[in-house]
């Protein structure tokens, strides 16, 4: 079943230099219980759509639709928006450190943000549920901790602490933008396992936001690639990770150091993102394509299902068939794969 | 000392000051930092250091190129004893040792040309003025793949990954024997990143330099690496050629390390067991006793809690994969399960302090 539907959606921001097109038409979908990765790098758009769904992006232009349980956020009031956030849509950024106020309490401010979307819950019943949620999310001794103030929590308590307060209302969808980025590896396995566990418990949703292949092989269900504001493939974890169709996956995953094998050079994308302002014509990935046909630099391609899975699409002009594939590849760049 | 060593660290303590308490009862405490580290690092090698946030991995890189005055031990540089010379007398040594940081946006001054920046060291010690520097900045950019023609740019002008090849540039004007690499690839995007990892493994080969990598990432460090240093709370606690290091791992903190690094590889990560510690790093201002692991560690006895380990080969190792355990991971052996053998009271308590996060 579908909680969020995301269909072309625009966005774009006027400064002094020119138009800035954040995100050009992206369309996804999540469905209830599942994870969707969103995986790309600074600039691609990927923080900017979530954010711009749930009302966070002021001042930009925006056109498309997001329907979350068949309403469009897009056309909601910010009263409305208030009373979906939090309560429906949970959301978790990156810097765990600027997004708790320091200066109240740790547990006051799980509490008060129960408080805010229901206003018959007494302060010490918000209270004991703010200890339960911090138990919840492994913080050990979460009725001496709960008056803690932010500066006493480690960043991985944090981090924790931001998901105990986004899980407090148990919202249908989770937002969690770069959730792990900021930690250290062994804080990063605790939080991403805290995640997992309150998802089989109350069958949330999560939108994960990451840059990092290696979470979104460890926790997506489904996986949009983003490049220059709009989706460049769109598949599930297995067939994006073992049989991708598009070049700058591939060129993603072959630019990490791989933890198997020795080490053989590294296989970089030449180049540079382009500037949002001023995209290149065609597709946006033309000028660092290995693959690059005449067709590329003028005609962008839109998102077109590979193969017989439904579920797996790709914006890229080579051909859909596995042989015929491989067989322009060597015509183009005369190495065989 | 054998003449292929080209630094080395014996001993190495690093503490910093700081005052705690109210204005009347001030009470003087000491961050250890450092903790009584040795090591040595062979011409034309890299030498990876890892570890979280807080171990003092930087600090070390920053003792070992003495942007820091050391609090005690040893440091000999190509053959010299550099632990107590006095800012004036590191001077010229400083031709030989060069860092490259982690920020491409702070480290560079953004109201300065491309071309001046790079030429600054040169200026500085007297190398090369007007066209001649010039023409040596420009053979640096192409070295490090940077437009010359775009001698005259700001930093602005520049992305993320070619801020860092001005960075490189710049750590390479005096042509260094060593190059200290702190998180050299950290804000970089991975397709960029990779770029960067190339360039210095390239520069490596060609102008037969010796690295001290630095970097939380345990699979960049893996590859750029000949050896790793583990760091936890100030002080190694394994040293390895990186193939062991990888392959057969004997400190449980550094099994848990490596456990919790996220594989690109869905089939892979379905399989693996991944040691979650309990906890995050206690504070450096009062490290536990015996082994500083003992309140995180799935392994730990009573031993561990009343003497610290030696950083010695353990279980037939060779003498060059030392551990600091009492008791190192056997191959094979399954920490998942592992349960403390010792009281409560000495286990993991969460910190007061901050720490955990990476800058």
């Amino acid at each position: 079943m579908t909680l969020l539907e995301i269909s072309d959606l625009h966005v774009s921001f006027r400064t002094a230099d020119g138009i800035v097109q954040a995100v050009r038409g992206l369309s996804f979908s999540v469905d209830v219980g599942q994870t969707l990765g969103i995986v790309g790098e600074s600039g691609s758009g990927k923080s900017v759509s979530t954010q711009t769904v749930v009302g966070l992006t002021r001042g930009a232009q925006v056109s498309g639709k997001a329907l979350f349980e068949g309403h469009d956020l897009l056309t909601m009031s910010q009263r409305e928006l208030q009373q979906v956030r939090g309560s429906k849509i949970g959301m978790i950024f990156q810097d765990p450190l600027s997004s708790l106020h320091p200066y109240y309490r740790v547990g006051w401010q799980i509490a008060e943000m129960i408080r805010a979307h229901e206003k018959h819950t007494s302060k010490a019943a918000a209270r004991a549920r703010a200890i339960d949620l911090l138990g919840l999310v492994g913080i050990s001794q979460p009725a001496r901790r709960v008056d803690d103030f932010p500066h006493q929590f480690s960043g991985g308590m944090r981090q924790r602490a931001m998901i105990a307060m986004a899980m407090s209302l148990q919202p249908k969808l989770l937002i969690a933008d770069e959730p792990t980025t900021a930690l250290d590896v062994t804080v990063q396995a605790q939080v991403l396992k805290v995640m997992q566990r309150l998802q089989a418990e109350f069958g949330t949703a999560i939108v994960l936001i990451t840059h990092d292949l290696g979470v979104i092989a460890e926790a997506a269900d489904d996986v949009v690639v983003m490049y220059a504001g709009a989706a460049m493939e769109k598949a599930p974890r297995r067939q994006l990770f073992y049989d991708n169709h598009h070049p700058y996956t591939e060129g993603l995953l072959q630019s990490l150091p791989s933890y198997g094998e020795d080490r053989a050079r590294l296989r970089p994308i030449p180049g540079q993102p382009p500037s949002l302002i001023d995209l290149p014509g065609g597709c946006p990935f033309h000028p660092r394509c290995p693959y690059v046909m005449d067709r590329c630099r003028t005609e962008e391609p839109p998102l077109m299902v590979v193969g017989r899975r439904t579920r797996h699409s790709s914006a890229c002009w080579l051909p859909r068939d596995p042989a015929k594939r491989a067989e322009v590849r060597l015509q183009i760049t005369g190495v065989g794969r | 000392m054998s003449d292929d060593i080209l630094i080395s660290a014996d001993n190495v303590v690093k503490h910093f000051p700081v005052q705690s308490g109210s204005l009347l009862h001030r009470s003087k405490e000491v961050v250890h930092a450092v903790d009584g580290v040795s090591l040595e690092v062979r011409r034309g090698e890299t030498l990876g250091l890892v570890g979280e946030t807080g171990c003092g991995k930087s600090t070390l890189a920053r003792c070992l190129a003495r942007l820091f005055d050391i609090t005690s031990g040893k440091i000999v540089f190509d053959g010299r004893d550099i632990s107590r010379l006095n800012p004036r007398q590191m001077r010229p040594l400083r031709r030989e040792m060069q860092m490259v940081f982690q920020d491409p946006y702070g480290s560079l001054n953004p109201r300065r040309r491309v071309g001046s920046i790079i030429g600054d060291p040169l200026a500085i010690h007297n190398i090369a003025d007007g066209q001649e520097r010039k023409r040596q900045v420009q053979e640096l950019m192409e070295l490090v793949g940077l437009h010359p023609e775009h001698y005259n740019r700001f930093p602005a002008e520049f992305s993320g990954g070619q801020r860092q090849r001005i960075g490189v540039a710049r750590a390479l004007a005096l042509r260094p024997k060593l190059i200290i690499c702190d998180e050299p690839v950290s804000a970089l995007d991975v397709s960029v990143q990779a770029q960067i990892i190339n360039l210095l493994s390239d520069l490596q080969d060609f102008l037969k330099l010796t690295y001290i990598f630095i970097a939380h990432d345990l699979s960049v460090v893996r590859h750029v690496s000949d050896r790793v240093g583990v760091m936890y709370l100030g002080q190694i606690v394994e040293l390895a050629p990186v193939s062991d290091l990888y392959g057969k791992a004997r400190h449980p903190y550094t099994t848990a390390l490596l456990s919790g690094v996220p594989v690109p590889d869905p089939d892979e990560a379905a399989t693996r067991h991944r040691i979650v510690l309990v906890g995050d790093v206690p504070s450096p201002i009062d490290p536990p006793s015996g082994c500083r692991f003992h309140p995180r560690c799935p392994k730990a006895q009573q031993r561990c809690v009343d003497t610290e380990p030696a950083l010695v080969p353990r279980s037939g190792d060779s003498e060059l994969h030392p551990t600091a355990c009492h008791f190192p991971v056997a191959e094979g052996e399954d920490l998942t399960e592992a349960v403390p053998q010792i009281s409560v009271a000495d286990r993991v308590v969460e910190p007061t302090s901050s720490g955990g996060e990476r800058p």
